[in-house]
């Protein structure tokens, strides 16, 4: 029995290895790739280890566009977007969760409404009306369309509904403004919940390819996405170890965050779904 | 009880000062959106000229041979990755369903590239399937067998992109099933062990009638976001060869796009609107039938 066991248990291992080999011996294929000159790329049968290493292809691929002003407009995208969301979502959640008035019911209702539209189908109106204003090719026509998130707004509702009444009155009667008692009260109670959808938001829009591929033509507001998926569109021939150079700007500061919070991170997507 | 009157109005001011920004932005970016593509999707309309009314024409239009070789793509697509991940994730989710350390590694191994950017993981896969110079191609010769043109024969290509997207999104699944599995109490199996229930007839009799109501959430959610799959095709394929890929938003993209057939591109997408409105209906339907069967 405790050698069938034993066998079961090794074989659970060795299917187990095998798929997460699968799944991660393709970045080290990538990184092996970004550092490989043209002539081992084309080389038939390939190498893993490129020796020596090709460093250089990273400064070719960061400069083979404007790499800089990619990354800062995916910062300014993806943070100027969490900020936002954060802020309406905490107070319209702290509305919706402590206070009793007319229509608030009716107005959470309009806000679950917005959870089943996705971007897909936002994208053919919005364009149209961000040119209609003239606000194609800004950071606007980037950040308001998701200013607000429906997701974010009922997680922190529900977060901020555990947080006890006796807490929030207390705070009123020391004549705490609403904006004390949101920021300074509600949301350091309510913090695992704010990290985890943060976390969601942050990787969703840090690899958003499809908005600003629809609502950018100029390098002045493209990001990260656009431009690296663009390097595969410029030269000519197996450019690859340049294009893998170019796709580790996006993926490793991802990998990187991941590997520090990977525990948060897997939280953070399982609970943001299953609420 | 005027005091009482006086601050029960002050809260409800409150209130709808801290609901009015929200309620505002979420009519400008998500309801006005639905609205207003209802309505271009009645007009013939390529954003130069004036707009004219054509009334159903677009939707006629749409019930092309060409709009129905793409619902048949993003159907093969959509059951594709859907049954895939899922057969997969819940899998591996079942091997891993005990807490080890190592177990914690292959998790994260496995769960990494759903945090990974699509852009990337596409372009990393053109390159390893590469026909010519790829790494697919070379571990196919070790073994002896025939290079495969996967993204460029329009019989294959579309599962090509069902295999990358399952690569990339197994560990979705996979994290949601174990917390299904976690969620079963131990003495459930323990009740189980007692009768001699085996490996498999356990799973088959107690983990697998437990974890439906994950399966059906699974079910919905996968089918709605690979509904929504996009990237993968705008850099593997753009859609071809010919129009073997050419799913559900590529299309719209393409219409409103390249076309700039605006008018059609929303009539295609009140069409997709509706279509995720069936389904999240059928989860909500599903969900509340299940908490009857439950109680």
């Amino acid at each position: 029995m405790t050698g069938r066991r034993l066998a079961v248990r090794g074989l659970t291992l060795v299917v187990l290895a095998a798929v997460a080999l699968v799944e991660v011996f393709p970045y080290l294929w990538m990184l092996s790739t970004s550092l490989k000159d043209l002539p081992s790329v084309t080389q038939f049968p390939p190498t893993l280890v490129p020796a020596p290493p090709h460093w250089e292809n990273y400064a070719r691929a960061w400069q083979s566009g404007p790499f800089l002003r990619y990354a800062l407009n995916n910062v300014v995208q993806t943070l100027g977007i969490l900020v936002l969301q954060l802020f309406f979502g905490c107070l319209a959640a702290y509305a919706f969760a402590k206070l009793r008035f007319r229509g608030r019911d009716l107005c959470f209702l309009v806000v679950i409404a917005c959870l089943i539209v996705p971007p897909q189908v936002r994208f053919v109106p919005l364009y149209m009306l961000f040119s209609h204003l003239g606000l194609l090719n800004t950071y606007a026509s980037l950040i308001v369309p998701y200013a607000v998130s429906a997701l974010g707004t009922f997680l922190i509702r529900e977060a901020f509904m555990q947080v006890s009444d006796d807490i929030v009155d207390a705070a009123r009667v020391d004549g705490a403004g609403v904006f004390t008692l949101i920021f300074r009260i509600m949301v350091p109670i309510a913090r695992p919940t704010i990290i985890a959808f943060s976390l969601f938001s942050v990787v969703y829009h840090w690899n958003d390819f499809f908005w600003p591929l629809v609502m950018t033509t100029t390098d002045a507001v493209r990001t990260l996405p656009v431009g690296v998926a663009m390097l595969r569109e410029e030269g000519t021939g197996a450019r690859w170890h340049i294009i893998m150079a170019g796709s580790m700007f996006v993926v490793a500061p991802v990998l990187a965050v991941f590997v520090v919070a990977q525990r948060h991170i897997i939280r953070a997507f399982t609970f943001t779904s299953l609420k | 009880m005027t005091r009482r009157g006086e601050r029960r109005r002050r809260e409800a001011w409150i209130g709808w000062a801290l609901v009015a920004p929200s309620l505002a932005l979420f009519g400008l970016v998500y309801l006005y959106p639905v609205a207003y593509s209802a309505y271009v999707s009645l007009l013939e309309w390529d954003l130069m000229g004036p707009a004219r009314w054509v009334g159903l024409a677009n939707y006629r239009e749409l019930w092309s041979a060409e709009f129905r070789e793409v619902i048949t793509n993003t159907a093969q697509y959509s059951i594709g990755v859907v049954v895939l991940s899922q057969a997969l994730g819940l899998a591996l989710a079942v091997l891993l369903n005990n807490r080890t350390r190592l177990g914690a590694l292959f998790q994260a191994s496995i769960f990494s590239s759903y945090v990974v950017s699509w852009v990337a993981v596409s372009l990393l896969w053109i390159w390893l399937l590469d026909p010519q110079y790829g790494l697919v191609a070379y571990l196919l010769s070790l073994v002896g067998l025939p290079s495969v043109n996967w993204l460029g024969d329009h019989r294959i290509a579309l599962w090509s992109l069902v295999l990358v997207t399952v690569w990339k999104s197994v560990g979705y699944p996979m994290v949601i099933y174990l917390a299904g599995l976690q969620a079963i109490p131990g003495d459930v199996y323990e009740a189980a062990a007692l009768d001699g229930a085996d490996g498999w007839r356990r799973f088959r009799h107690i983990t697998w009638p437990l974890l439906t109501p994950t399966t059906l959430f699974l079910m919905v959610t996968l089918t709605i976001a690979s509904f929504q799959g996009f990237d993968i095709v705008k850099i593997m394929t753009q859609g071809g060869p010919v129009t073997a890929t050419m799913i559900y938003v590529y299309y719209i993209y393409e219409q409103a796009f390249q076309y700039f057939k605006l008018g059609k591109a929303s009539a295609a997408v009140v069409v997709f609107f509706t279509l995720i409105l069936a389904l999240t209906a059928a989860q909500w339907w599903l969900f509340r039938r299940r908490v009857h069967y439950a109680a």
